[in-house]
Formats: structure tokens, C-alpha cells, sequence
């Protein structure tokens, strides 16, 4: 049972609050993943969870046991660093043991799981090494290694794979999936990077400025945020933002029109709007289609990224705003050529008006 | 070109070496002095000074005034007394300060940085200053040893070795290497299920062999060197330190060759501990030079 649930956890150092108030609840077995900017408190509150940090208010229960004021090890946590934090001065296989040598286990029990984690990581050979003989990916593998050996109910991961390079970072991060499937462990991994939460999570919590900003399925908040900042800050390239104004209202359908843009209706269930307001409406690049869809914009285009499977433009609309359109397979638009695209009302999302969220914030 | 460049190079090392020569001799020049010295009767020896022959085993040459400082003081008991009181005070020097370093780094606690300041202030207080009254302290501190409870320090050498354990230096000098290291390596050990003293000895320690070489070489000289305090607290000649044992050759008549004789005598240990220390301090930087 490593079902975890935080209650209004709060953090503060002195008269800062870094955490404002945090509800989560994380079933057992599944993989959570903690997102947001820099800055926004995930790291602490993983740290918080792992007992690293002390809590200023709230509950954290782990399984059923109230863990506020419990040590570290007795939380029944394994956590996997940035820095990977394996000792440079022990070999690979009194890094992996060193959880079970300070339990006190016997060197046959040692020697029996240290060799079980290092099958499932495949790195046996690595066994007799010193840290410094290995290269990042390898020591990342150890860091997790010894997370694994100790069998505990919660793996907490911190930014693990910040400090590898891209490639290899694609292979851990697939690596980190599978282990989940192999083990079965409730797995909380902190990110700053969307890609690694939207592959890896069962349940995303995004957060900012010490606050969830909404908690669901990858696929949910993909397609359903909640909030302007969700939807700016998952997907790339980043959501587009135009400023509308509702014209019509009819049933769950909002009509909002701008200079830019022709009628369309568009849901309305972030509403209630009224008509003649002020909102925002959000489009992913990728459901803008080329000269297609019920509604219409023409602009000249300013910037185009050429990725092969798909082509970036980067369209300036007649009021002097940059819509990014994702479109699918590699093709030519010179810049300054008029261009004109399209998209499904029932793709967008509309918005109350609020502040906008800086665009590259993550 | 390349000719040129070749023989800058090679002016460039030339300079370089003769630079290093000239230090490394001035140096090694006192050294090589009191060692010719020791070797040669005493008015050979002030002839010999003002010149080159100072450096040179030239002219009556014989190990009798080592004999002649073997019989005018108890050399061995000297240096024994010092090799024990430093050796003694080196250990627990290193485990008591480096406990210290480790509380006021790793573990939080209400005041440390209070206390720690108290204990860098100190640092400024020269010890002639609080010699005396230190004197008068462990003259009535009680003793428990192998004839029961006693009163006074004095005439020992725990009254050479408890005031000297830790100081403000070395604590100073593990808090701040200890500041560097990788605070994640102490997390992990925490989350890992490791007591604070695990961590000490299993992660912290290990980790330190530059800040304990240093500290016990720093530790090591300043404690050898001794010579006001064991001048003041011991009275009796079996307790009496290396440097104390200097007086002896001052007194009446004053023999240079049996002084130098003595001197080259109680330069050995540290020598000796010097050449091993730097083994350690090599070694240590070897296993510990590790990117994280």
C-alpha cells in the first residue's frame, strides 16, 4: 500500500511561502509526474515528501501512516537525485548496497538484490567500478539501482535526466517507463521538461508559484486545461493566444470574432461569458490547417522551421500578432508571402480574459 | 620560427628551474647547515660559518656531538614525550573537530551560527593572553587516572594534550571544506536510511582526506612546537617536551655542535611525518578528484 495523499501541505521560510496550500492525491503503483517552471516548488515538494525539508502546515500521509514528522528512512522512500549523488568513493556495488549495509543486511542478501537491480538495469559489468570510471548515463543508472534494491513503496525522482544529453535522455526516460511497469512502485518524478511528463505520467500536476495549477491525465490537460497557463504550458510549440471578443452566445457554444479572425463558435465551458466580453482563445499550432477549416486568417508569413515531418510558420497577423502554425509535412513558404490558415472551432478554447502567460516560461 | 620558438621555450625553463633552484636552496641552505654542523667540533664549526664550507662535511668530522647530546639531555624521552603529546592530540584533534565541522555544517540546530562566530572570534585571541589564566584553571581541575581522583593538571600530559584538542582553526578549516561538499551526497545517505554518525564515518570522512592532511599537518607543527605552555605546566623533567629539552643545551657553557646535533635529532619525526602526509594528501586527492 504506497498510496500518497498531501492535505494543504504549505512550505514557508520565514515569511516566504514557497508552497501555498497543496492538495495531491497519487494512487498506489501510479507515476505522478510534478511539472512546472522553475521556480514553482516542485522540486521542494518532492523534497518535502522525502523528508528532506520539513512541512509548515498540512498532512502527508504515505500508505496510511502520517509521515509529517518522520525521518527520512522511515518513510519508506527511495529517491534518485540531479546529480545522481552516488558516493565517489565507493565502488558501483557498495553504492547500490548501501542502503541494505546500513540496514545491516547480510552479505549474501547483498550480493543476491545488488545482483537482481543490476540485471534489471543491465549494468553487471559496471559492478566493480568507481563513479568515476562511468559516464552520466551509466552513474544515472546506478543512482537508480539504488533506489531499486531496498524495495520501497515511493521512488521520488528529482529532474534525473536534466544532466544527460539529448539522446541519451530519450533512452532513460523510456528506461524509467519500463522499470515502472517492471515494478509496480508508486513513482513521483519532478520535471521541468513537458515531454518527459506527458510520455512518462499516469497523473501531471502542473504547478506554479507554489500552486496547482490542475491535476489529470496527460491527454486530459492536453486537450482540456484549465487555465491559460496550462495550455500555454503544455504542447509544443506552446499553445497561440488571440484576443477575441464574444459576440453570440448559444447553448455550451460562445461566437467570438476578433479583427483577425471571422466569426467562429467555439465551446464556452470555461465560461460563464457575457456577450461583449473581453476572451482569450487558444489554438494548438498543430490543429491550425492550411487554407481549411471554418474559420479563416490571412497574414504574411515572418519565420518558417523546417523539422521534416512537420514545418513551423510563424504567421504575422494584421494586427500585429504572431499566430505559430505546426504544419504537417516538410514544405516551402518563403517569408513575406501571404499566407492563409484555418482551423475547427471545436479544436479551440476559449478563455476568460487574464493575464497571459510568458510565452518559452518553461 | 620554430627555431626561435624552441629556444624561448628552452630559455623559458631554464629561468623557470634556476627560479625554483634558488628557492628550493634557500630553503634547504639551514637545513643542510644544522646537519654539517652537527657533524664537526664546535671551533671548526664557527670558523666554517662564514663560509662555504658551512654547507660542507668537510674538515674533523665525527658523530660525537651527538653522543655529547645523548649524555647532556634525555633525547629520547624528548622526543618521546612530544611524539606522544602531538601524536595524541593529531588523532583527537582530527575526530573532534571534524565532528564539530560536521555538526555546524549538516545538521540544523538553534544557534550554531551564534556559536560558530563565537568560535571564529576566538581565533584573534593570541594564546600568551589566556596562558595564565588557563594555568591557573588546570591546576585545579581534577583528574581521575591510575591513582584514583587527584587535583592539578600539572606534571602530565593530558595537561599538555585535553587544552589543545580542538581550536577554532581547524574547525574552521573542516566547516569550510565540508560547506563544499556535494550537499545531495548527504541527502541520499539520509534518505538511504544512514544515522548522522553513518554519514560521518561512512560518507564524510572518507571524503575528506585533503582537509584531514592538511589539518593534521597544521595540527602536527603548531603542537611539536610546543614550547610556553609545556615551559609552564611541567615542572618534572619525564613530562617535558622537544622544545623545552632545547634549554638544556643553553645553560653554562653553550656547544653549537651538540645544539645542531640535538636539532637534526628532533627534526627527524617531523620529517618523517611530513613525507607520509603528502603520500596521504596525494593519494587522497587521487580518489577524490571525482566529478559528481
Amino acid at each position: 500500500m504506497a498510496k500518497i495523499s498531501l492535505q494543504n501541505i504549505k512550505k514557508s521560510y520565514g515569511n516566504v511561502d514557497v508552497i501555498k496550500g497543496v492538495d495531491i492525491d497519487i494512487e498506489d503503483g501510479e507515476f505522478c509526474v510534478f511539472v512546472g517552471p522553475s521556480g514553482c516548488g516542485k522540486s521542494t515538494l518532492l523534497r518535502m515528501i522525502a523528508g528532506l525539508e520539513d512541512i509548515s502546515a498540512g498532512e502527508l500521509v504515505i500508505g496510511d501512516t502520517r509521515v509529517n514528522d518522520l525521518p527520512p528512512s522511515q518513510r519508506g522512500v527511495a529517491m534518485v537525485f540531479q546529480s545522481y549523488a552516488i558516493f565517489p568513493h565507493m565502488t558501483v556495488r557498495e553504492n547500490v548496497a548501501f542502503g541494505l549495509t546500513i540496514a545491516g543486511a547480510s552479505k549474501a542478501e547483498k550480493d543476491a538484490k545488488v545482483a537482481e537491480a543490476a540485471r534489471i538495469l543491465q549494468m553487471e559489468h559496471l559492478l566493480d567500478r568507481r563513479p568515476s570510471q562511468l559516464s552520466g548515463g551509466q552513474r544515472q543508472r546506478v543512482a537508480i539501482g539504488r533506489a531499486i534494491v531496498r524495495k520501497p513503496q515511493v521512488f521520488l525522482f528529482d529532474e534525473p535526466l536534466s544532466n544527460l544529453d539529448a539522446a541519451l535522455r530519450m533512452d532513460m526516460r523510456m528506461e524509467i517507463g519500463k522499470l515502472h511497469q517492471q515494478l509496480g512502485a508508486t513513482m513521483i518524478y519532478v520535471t521541468h521538461d513537458q515531454v518527459e511528463a506527458m510520455t512518462l505520467a499516469d497523473k501531471i500536476v502542473v504547478l506554479k508559484d507554489g500552486k496547482v495549477m490542475q491535476i489529470g491525465a496527460p491527454m486530459d490537460l492536453y486537450h482540456n486545461p484549465a487555465n491559460l497557463f496550462v495550455a500555454g504550458f503544455l504542447g509544443a510549440p506552446s499553445m497561440n493566444f488571440l484576443n477575441v471578443e464574444v459576440v453570440g452566445l448559444e447553448g455550451d457554444l460562445a461566437e467570438v470574432s476578433s479583427p483577425v479572425l471571422g466569426k467562429v463558435s467555439v465551446s464556452a465551458k470555461r465560461g460563464p461569458f457575457a456577450v461583449g466580453e473581453a476572451a482569450i482563445l487558444g489554438l494548438r499550432p498543430q490543429y491550425i490547417t492550411l487554407e481549411s477549416g471554418k474559420a479563416l486568417m490571412k497574414g504574411k508569413v515572418a519565420l518558417t522551421e523546417r523539422l521534416g515531418a512537420e514545418t513551423v510558420v510563424d504567421i504575422g497577423l494584421g494586427d500585429g500578432t504572431s499566430l505559430i502554425a505546426a504544419l504537417p509535412q516538410d514544405a516551402v513558404y518563403t517569408v513575406g508571402s501571404d499566407i492563409a490558415v484555418g482551423f475547427d472551432g471545436d479544436k479551440a478554447h476559449l478563455f476568460k480574459a487574464e493575464a497571459l502567460p510568458e510565452k518559452g516560461a518553461h | 620560427m620554430a627555431m626561435i620558438s624552441g629556444d624561448n621555450h628552452g630559455l623559458r625553463l631554464a629561468v623557470r628551474y634556476t627560479v625554483l633552484l634558488l628557492i628550493a636552496l634557500i630553503f634547504i641552505f639551514p637545513l643542510v647547515f644544522m646537519v654539517m654542523s652537527s657533524l664537526k667540533p664546535d671551533q671548526q664549526l664557527l670558523v666554517d660559518a662564514s663560509s662555504l664550507r658551512a654547507f660542507l662535511p668537510v674538515g674533523d668530522i665525527s658523530l660525537n656531538n651527538y653522543l655529547a647530546a645523548f649524555e647532556r639531555a634525555p633525547v629520547g624521552l624528548f622526543v618521546f614525550n612530544s611524539v606522544l603529546v602531538t601524536g595524541v592530540t593529531v588523532a583527537l584533534s582530527l575526530l573532534i573537530c571534524s565532528a564539530a565541522g560536521f555538526a555546524f555544517v549538516f545538521i540544523n540546530w538553534k544557534g550554531r551560527g551564534v556559536i560558530l562566530s563565537v568560535l571564529l572570534a576566538t581565533l584573534i585571541v593570541p594564546f600568551e593572553t589566556i596562558a595564565i589564566p588557563m594555568l591557573l584553571m588546570v591546576s585545579k581541575l581534577p583528574w581521575l587516572g591510575m591513582d584514583g581522583l587527584t587535583w592539578g593538571w600539572l606534571n602530565s600530559y593530558h595537561v599538555q594534550i585535553i587544552p589543545f584538542i580542538a581550536d577554532g582553526l581547524t574547525i574552521f578549516l573542516f566547516v569550510q571544506y565540508f560547506k563544499d561538499l556535494p550537499g545531495e551526497l548527504i541527502e541520499a545517505a539520509r534518505v538511504e536510511g544512514a544515522s548522522w554518525w553513518q554519514i560521518y564515518r561512512r560518507i564524510v570522512m572518507p571524503l575528506s582526506g585533503p582537509i584531514l592532511a592538511t589539518a593534521a599537518i597544521l595540527k602536527f607543527l603548531a603542537m611539536y612546537n610546543q614550547y610556553l605552555w609545556p615551559l609552564m605546566v611541567t615542572q618534572e623533567e619525564g613530562y617535558r617536551p622537544v622544545m623545552v629539552g632545547l634549554q638544556y643545551f643553553f645553560q653554562l657553557n653553550i656547544a653549537w655542535g651538540e645544539v645542531m646535533a640535538y636539532l637534526s635529532l628532533i627534526t627527524l619525526p617531523v620529517l618523517g611525518f611530513y613525507l607520509y602526509l603528502q603520500k596521504a594528501f596525494i593519494a587522497s586527492i587521487a580518489s577524490t578528484g571525482v566529478k559528481g
